[in-house]
């Protein structure tokens, strides 16, 4: 960890980053969260830290794009991961972008969501701080969208489950992320799932019925207080 | 300058409060309290509620010294809440409006916790975590709402430590989660329970199950009543203090406000100044005077509708079980529409 530079304090981990084996690398360290039990909070962390690896394998072999993974090191609690120099959250690219940048953004999460369902993985954890948009070309040009990826990030959560209930509760989870922060929140869902549609051909139908019904579970709660 | 006098009789408090312009002149109190073991049923929290409405009614008025007459407006608990207490105490709410000739303004119950922490303790703009019986909710106000962000997915934390403290048969005076307060603070054995986060929804109804199952077996087992006080809470707060501070970190933000009956427990305000403390934010929390249910946060927050021009028509000041508090609009909140 010598040379590595703090960038960040998520709300997981401490993020670092530096060099590892020549290659611009991004090291998160969950750090022990003091405000919790000593016994408790080293299994959350060794539990998240190999459901991150697992996921992140698992996605890389579908062919899903996620960072590389290049070491865990669980007597740190870190993992290193591949560092994208040229990239932003879609949380902060979509507060600046137009309606039609929206529109294709809208439509690679959408598909990148698809994706990640279609082959039984559930993130667990999904928000706008959680995808990241990376230009190709490194040269941070967000603004043509030519030249860029999506990356998903942070698989703490992440667990393999092939049941349509797991895969509607991660919509809704992005859902009401996308409600409590954006703009405009219902078109872009509308427009997420759109993509999740076509890109999901054999397994939509049963997801999105079940993410109505986790909906109004959300809803129609008996709310005493 | 507005006076505003609060009912509120969602659960099992019976609360009547007066404020002036954010000055307290009353905050006056009685709990249903059953035996252990049991938990409040709405009919008989319904009955305890008509006994002594007017009784506290009076005890407020001669504690606020201020003439019926001087009050500007008449607020009530809307919901959400169990119905028949919720009706009770609205029907007193609409009798004394009528006979003062006064408005009257129904006031959503979460938006009164809300409102009244954010007078009490000064925070600006909070994500707040609202912990009660009956209501488990990460919150941050956007758009001129206050935004769900997370929540339970099943039974409140409340709910949990209570019917968990029927379990071991603890007193519910003054309250089930206050005794379990208590006890957790001798507890030395730490017991591994479910822990249940789906990112920013929890879920208690698991560990509930869990320990229904197992609290006598782990009892004969050489764990004591302290211990799986202890361990429950320790399980349950941390839920609630990881997906707050995913919420502050999602919505940006530096400040976070406790509020409901279960943020008065000390534990959970300590694990939730240790997580802010951590990331540079701060917490704000308040004592059971304002945190647990009272009369006084309704007469708050009706005020502050009351001041921004909201009138309710005699037809629409009914109760409402399921009362959700993203659907009331924040007329009376002019800060800047997006939380970054």
């Amino acid at each position: 960890m010598k040379d590595f530079e703090l960038i960040k304090q998520g709300a997981e981990a401490r993020i670092y980053k530096g060099v590892y084996l020549g290659k611009p690398t991004l090291v998160k360290q969950r750090f022990e969260k003091k405000y919790r039990h000593p016994h408790l909070d080293n299994n959350l962390t060794k539990e998240r830290i190999k459901a991150e690896s697992r996921a992140i394998v698992r996605c890389r072999s579908a062919g899903i794009e996620t960072p590389s993974l290049y070491l865990i090191d669980l007597k740190t609690r870190s993992l290193y991961l591949e560092y994208f120099e040229h990239s932003i959250t879609a949380k902060d690219f979509i507060k600046e972008a137009s309606d039609e940048l929206i529109e294709k953004v809208a439509y690679d999460i959408g598909a990148a969501l698809a994706k990640i369902h279609g082959n039984n993985i559930i993130h667990g954890d999904l928000t706008t701080s959680n995808i990241l948009l990376v230009d190709k070309t490194g040269r941070n040009n967000f603004k043509s969208y030519s030249d860029v990826k999506l990356v998903l990030i942070d698989f703490g959560l992440a667990h393999m489950d092939s049941s349509p209930e797991d895969k509607g509760v991660d919509l809704y989870v992005l859902e009401r992320a996308i409600i409590s922060i954006h703009n405009n929140p219902d078109r872009m869902f509308a427009l997420i799932l759109k993509a999740y549609r076509s890109e999901y051909p054999n397994g939509h139908a049963e997801v999105l019925n079940k993410l109505d019904e986790v909906r109004t579970r959300g809803r129609k709660r008996l709310v005493i207080g | 300058m507005v006076i505003a006098i609060g009912f509120e009789g969602s659960a099992n408090k019976l609360g009547i409060g007066i404020i002036k312009d954010g000055t307290v002149l009353a905050n006056c109190r009685r709990t249903y309290i059953t035996p252990p073991g049991a938990g409040f049923l709405p009919k008989e929290t319904a009955q305890h509620h008509r006994a002594n409405v007017l009784a506290v009614l009076k005890e407020a008025l001669d504690e606020s010294k201020i003439d019926v007459t001087d009050i500007d407006v008449v607020c009530y608990t809307k919901g959400p809440g169990m119905g028949a207490p919720l009706a009770c105490v609205a029907v007193v709410a609409r009798t004394v409006a009528q006979i003062w000739n006064k408005p009257l303004l129904g006031v959503n119950h979460c938006i009164g916790h809300i409102e009244m922490g954010r007078l009490i303790t000064g925070a600006k703009n909070p994500t707040i975590l609202y912990v009660s019986g009956g209501n488990t909710q990460v919150i941050a106000f956007s758009r001129k709402r206050y935004r769900i962000v997370g929540e339970t997915i099943d039974i409140a934390v409340g709910n949990c430590l209570d019917r968990f403290a029927r379990i071991l048969k603890l007193s519910n005076a003054p309250s089930p989660g206050y005794n379990i307060e208590q006890l957790a603070k001798n507890g030395i054995k730490f017991v591994p329970l479910p822990y249940c986060v789906k990112g920013m929804d929890v879920s208690f109804s698991g560990i509930l199950t869990y320990m229904e199952e197992r609290a006598n077996t782990l009892l004969s087992e050489g764990y004591t009543k302290e211990d799986l006080c202890f361990s429950l809470q320790e399980h349950v707060f941390a839920m609630l203090v990881e997906t707050s501070e995913r919420a502050l970190a999602h919505c940006n933000s530096h400040e976070m406000l406790l509020v409901g009956g279960v943020g008065c427990n000390e534990r959970l305000q300590e694990m939730m100044r240790i997580m802010c403390e951590e990331r540079g934010a701060k917490v704000f929390a308040t004592d059971e005077r304002y945190c647990i249910d009272n009369g006084l946060m309704i007469a708050h927050a009706g005020a502050e509708m009351f001041k921004s021009g909201i009138k309710m028509k005699w037809e629409d000041c009914t109760i409402m079980q399921r009362y959700r508090t993203d659907v009331v609009e924040t007329t009376w909140r002019n800060e800047h529409d997006v939380l970054y």
